[in-house]
């Protein structure tokens, strides 16, 4: 009888261990069972690019907007596929700014402040905490993350734009200098040592935009044929050969030791809200101010219509120029440098100024927000800016302006393109998905991603940059693309989890 | 005969506790380790939690049982389409009872039972995807119950009593999926409340046929725990006026703990050495729609919950092995009161067969030990959650992923009866 109990015993004691088994999934995510890497090699993730490579958001780079960057996205799901880990310049907090030897030399982020009683107000910078990134304190180890704000293409491969003495000169970049591998050191040349054995490539956008958030008052440098890498200037268009040539010599570097990767394209314009918010008839006038206003504008419109039956102007340009106010919104009166020379005929020697009423057509800058509708001389009410006074080039980028930036544009990305097939890479189309953004929004669990500014999710304060929400919009684009080429199933994120724009009454 | 053994072992295979929601069916070592059966099984004071009516057919005067378990429980979460995974680090629950009854006279018997039916412990990782929803969430009652018994005619006996209930809560989330402080750190909330007082009852009738036979029937009535007098703290919200404030403030909310009937039957055979016994739980948590939150300062927080009423189905049984010895085992199918869209991570429970084991040995002719296990399984899971919604935002924001939860219990008691 004892004896039998024991087997019972024994018994119970198997089919307890027969039940009590399998608490793991068939196909396990955090062991790696479900996700490969295809023909890529995720190992060493390296990337190369601009400020969107950074994670620079609300006009700053700070410590979230790092780790919400769309390499650091992408570097997390390929760490569900053999990728390894993933290192930033992390700079110390999430103020964002930036000191040289202790002095501020760059702006604390943007956060989004309420008026006191509930109600958003809008983009202030915040001052809640004091940054504390010094870009003399030089970030040491290795990085995979060679994302630079504020790079063109040639910067990459520029000798001393890491370079600390050069920063106070405006010859290097405080971004790059926090973490050159000497003040001599090229981005491209650091990144290349960095010996990945994949890489993203992101660059070109700041090649435009630079033309284009001026209001177009910079040079285009395909007009005027100028292929100096170091002469192209700030707010300048760069040359598609200059971009060209670089470009190929970013991919070559890269792509030395076998490593396989994607190139990403350059977005349009008009898909960031900086280019979008603020309407060309902003500005509402009721019918006596709107008559007073166009007698202002009477001998201009006189002189249009004059010069309309010379070989000087064409009826069309005249009639672009007419000026004429209405009561209701009004399209503001900008000055556009493209327009024909005109003598003034009441003032010889002199000419008439470029003028005419902005259209649909025309985009106002983001920072024309707090500039228009003010008065340029605050003892002259008739100097309203937009009304009686016109807004100045910088305000305003016109049709002709963008068509330089669109034609620059496309001819990048058929470079970026071409140089992906050479090279046997992935192609990512940014530039539509982020039109899907800023045209139709694309849904996502819990919404809809759009780019209108501070409520649509995609676009941080500064209006030029995504939030987290959009660089994970981004990372998806990425990783769709990787997978096509590459036979790869790294799965998307959710950009539901990300966030936009951050709230704070700590401001100025 | 030792086949009949063996089938009887393998039959026996029974298992725990949880009966989905947040019942946890942890009441009697003896009962738990036959599937935790016992409407119509009278074993040992614990007859009291199972049926008011069985206490007047304990033959002894005086008998006190009392115990404890250890509920090891782990959940799993992973959604494949984003890559994302966690695994709860929960506390160890330790449910525990007590029951006393004496035997006025031969038809009538009073006593006192204190248990703790409810409860559930469920801590995932700070910040995990799921965070929105829960970080973490301790719910726990003990119920005490007075009891009397009347043995009506020679095979009807009935009973009952009332039933003081003290929950306490405790819950935390973060206030959303993106919300932060300026920090970046995830604005949460908290709400703590203890010492909820409500009352309810509970009521049975024993049919003893023969003395082999036995059927019973047990009604425990709906008890809902109102928490008006708890704190809710938020913290690491922004300082903005577009969020509230941080700080503690006061909430409302109502927690049903369900009402249940449950039917049963037990048959004695091979010399009344084995006992067989089968119930069938009904729990009414169609009581449960919403979890709704209304906090002092302005804020609500409305939380569709959906359970639908759900059966467990039990199979247990008992062997005398020697005078000393008596094994037991069993079975139950346990039923999710969770419906489909409705899967929340604070009480990821799935349907689930229990496994259980134990023994008692008696120590002296008064005294016994019981030890028992429960092996609980669930099938991987993929369900959703699809009643969250963003800050302003009309679209839902469904979270899906894939669950395995297990949980592992053990317990210990002592049965004593003069």
């Amino acid at each position: 009888m004892k004896k039998l109990n024991i087997k019972l015993i024994a018994l119970f004691l198997a089919s307890v261990a027969v039940v009590s088994c399998d608490e793991e999934f068939e196909n396990s995510v955090e062991d790696g069972g479900v996700y490969t890497s295809g023909e890529a090699d995720f190992t060493k993730y390296v990337t190369v690019g601009n400020s969107l490579t950074a994670g620079f958001a609300d006009g700053a780079l700070y410590l979230d907007g790092q780790l919400n960057s769309y390499p650091n996205i992408i570097a997390g799901q390929m760490q569900l596929a053999g990728g390894g880990e993933f290192n930033q310049p992390l700079v110390n907090d999430n103020t964002g700014g930036l000191l040289a030897a202790g002095v501020q030399i760059l702006p604390n982020r943007f956060v989004l402040a309420s008026d006191g009683m509930g109600n958003a107000a809008g983009p202030a910078v915040y001052t809640g905490a004091a940054p504390t990134t010094d870009i003399t304190n030089k970030v040491t180890g290795p990085l995979n993350n060679f994302g630079v704000p504020g790079a063109r293409v040639f910067h990459l491969a520029a000798p001393n734009y890491g370079s600390l003495a050069g920063v106070s000169t405006g010859t290097a970049n405080p971004y790059f200098a926090r973490f050159s591998s000497s003040d001599g050191a090229t981005v491209i040349g650091d990144a290349a040592a960095a010996n990945g054995t994949f890489f993203t490539l992101w660059i070109g956008n700041n090649d435009i935009l630079g033309y284009a958030t001026s209001g177009g008052v910079g040079v285009d440098n395909n007009e005027t044929g100028n292929v100096n890498p170091a002469t192209q200037g700030n707010n300048s268009i760069t040359n598609n050969n200059v971009f060209g040539g670089v470009y190929q010599q970013l991919v070559a570097a890269l792509t030395a030791n076998g490593a396989k990767g994607a190139l990403v394209n350059i977005p349009d314009v008009t898909s960031i809200p900086f280019f979008t918010t603020v309407p060309f008839n902003a500005i509402p006038l009721d019918g006596a101010t709107a008559a007073f206003v166009n007698q202002s504008y009477a001998q201009y419109n006189g002189a249009m219509t004059a010069y309309a039956q010379t070989p000087l102007l064409t009826q069309a340009e005249a009639d672009a120029r007419i000026i004429n106010f209405t009561a209701g919104p009004n399209a503001i009166v900008i000055l556009d440098k493209d327009l024909t020379d005109l003598p003034d005929p009441t003032q010889p020697g002199q000419f008439l100024p470029k003028l005419r009423q902005a259209t649909a057509d025309d985009l106002v800058v983001f920072t024309a927000a707090t500039i228009l509708g003010t008065l340029a001389d605050p003892n002259n009410p008739a100097s309203v800016i937009g009304v009686g006074v016109p807004a100045g080039d910088n305000l305003v980028l016109t049709s002709n302006e963008q068509a330089r930036i669109t034609a620059a544009q496309t001819a990048y990305n058929s470079t970026i393109e071409s140089l992906a097939l050479a090279n046997d890479l992935a192609y990512v189309d940014a530039r539509s998905a982020l039109a899907d953004v800023a045209s139709t929004g694309v849904p996502f669990n819990g919404g809809v991603l759009t780019s209108t500014y501070a409520t649509g999710g995609g676009f941080s304060l500064d209006a030029v940059h995504p939030t987290a929400r959009g660089y994970a919009f981004t990372a998806n684009a990425i990783i769709e693309a990787i997978n096509e080429k590459y036979g790869s199933t790294l799965p998307t994120v959710n950009i539901g989890a990300y966030p936009t724009v951050q709230l704070s009454d700590q401001v100025q | 005969m030792n086949k009949i053994k063996v089938f009887v072992v393998l039959c026996l295979i029974s298992t725990f506790a949880y009966a989905g929601g947040y019942r946890v069916s942890t009441q009697s070592n003896k009962q738990l380790a036959m599937g935790h059966t016992g409407v119509a099984v009278v074993n040992s004071a614990d007859i009291l939690f199972f049926n008011p009516a069985g206490i007047v057919h304990l033959e002894n005067k005086l008998n006190v049982s009392a115990g404890g378990f250890g509920v090891f429980s782990d959940v799993k979460f992973q959604n494949e389409d984003f890559g994302t995974f966690s695994e709860t680090d929960s506390p160890t629950g330790t449910p525990v009872y007590l029951y006393a009854t004496y035997k006025v006279t031969e038809d009538f018997a009073v006593g006192l039972g204190v248990y703790t039916p409810y409860g559930s412990s469920v801590t995932w990782p700070t910040d995990w995807s799921g965070s929105h929803l829960v970080n973490e969430i301790d719910l726990s009652a003990i119920f005490i119950q007075p009891t009397l018994s009347y043995q009506l005619f020679d095979s009807v006996s009935i009973g009952g009593g009332p039933i003081l209930a003290i929950g306490g809560v405790s819950f935390n989330r973060n206030a959303s999926r993106t919300l932060t402080d300026e920090e970046g750190n995830r604005s949460n909330i908290g709400i703590e409340d203890s010492g909820v007082t409500a009352w309810g009852w509970s009521a049975g009738i024993m049919f003893t046929p023969t003395d082999k036979f036995s059927l019973g029937f047990n009604y425990r009535s709906l008890i809902n725990i109102e928490s008006t007098e708890g704190t809710a703290t938020f913290s690491n919200f922004p300082n903005s006026t577009l969020t509230p404030s941080n700080g503690q403030t006061g909430f409302t909310a109502t927690l049903p703990l369900p009402a249940e009937l449950t039917l049963g039957i037990s048959y004695k055979l091979l010399d009344d050495k084995l006992l067989l016994a089968f119930d069938y739980n009904r729990a009414l948590w169609s009581e449960y729609n919403s979890l709704d939150l209304e906090f002092s300062n302005g804020v609500t927080s409305i939380n569709p919950r959906n359970y639908k009423d759900a059966s467990t189905y039990r199979f247990g049984a008992q062997y005398a092995a020697t005078d000393k010895l008596t094994v037991r085992a069993g079975y139950y199918f346990d039923e999710s009161p969770v419906q489909s869209g409705y899967f929340a991570p604070e009480t990821p429970r799935n349907d689930s067969d229990g496994y259980t084991f134990g023994l008692s040995y008696l120590v002296t002719p008064k005294l016994s030990i019981d030890g028992s296990l429960l092996f609980l399984q669930f099938q991987d899971v993929t369900e959703s959650y699809d009643f969250y919604f963003d800050t302003g935002s009309p679209i839902a924001a469904p979270f899906e992923g894939t669950y395995k939860s297990s949980a592992f219990i053990a317990g210990l008691g002592l049965t004593y009866s003069m």
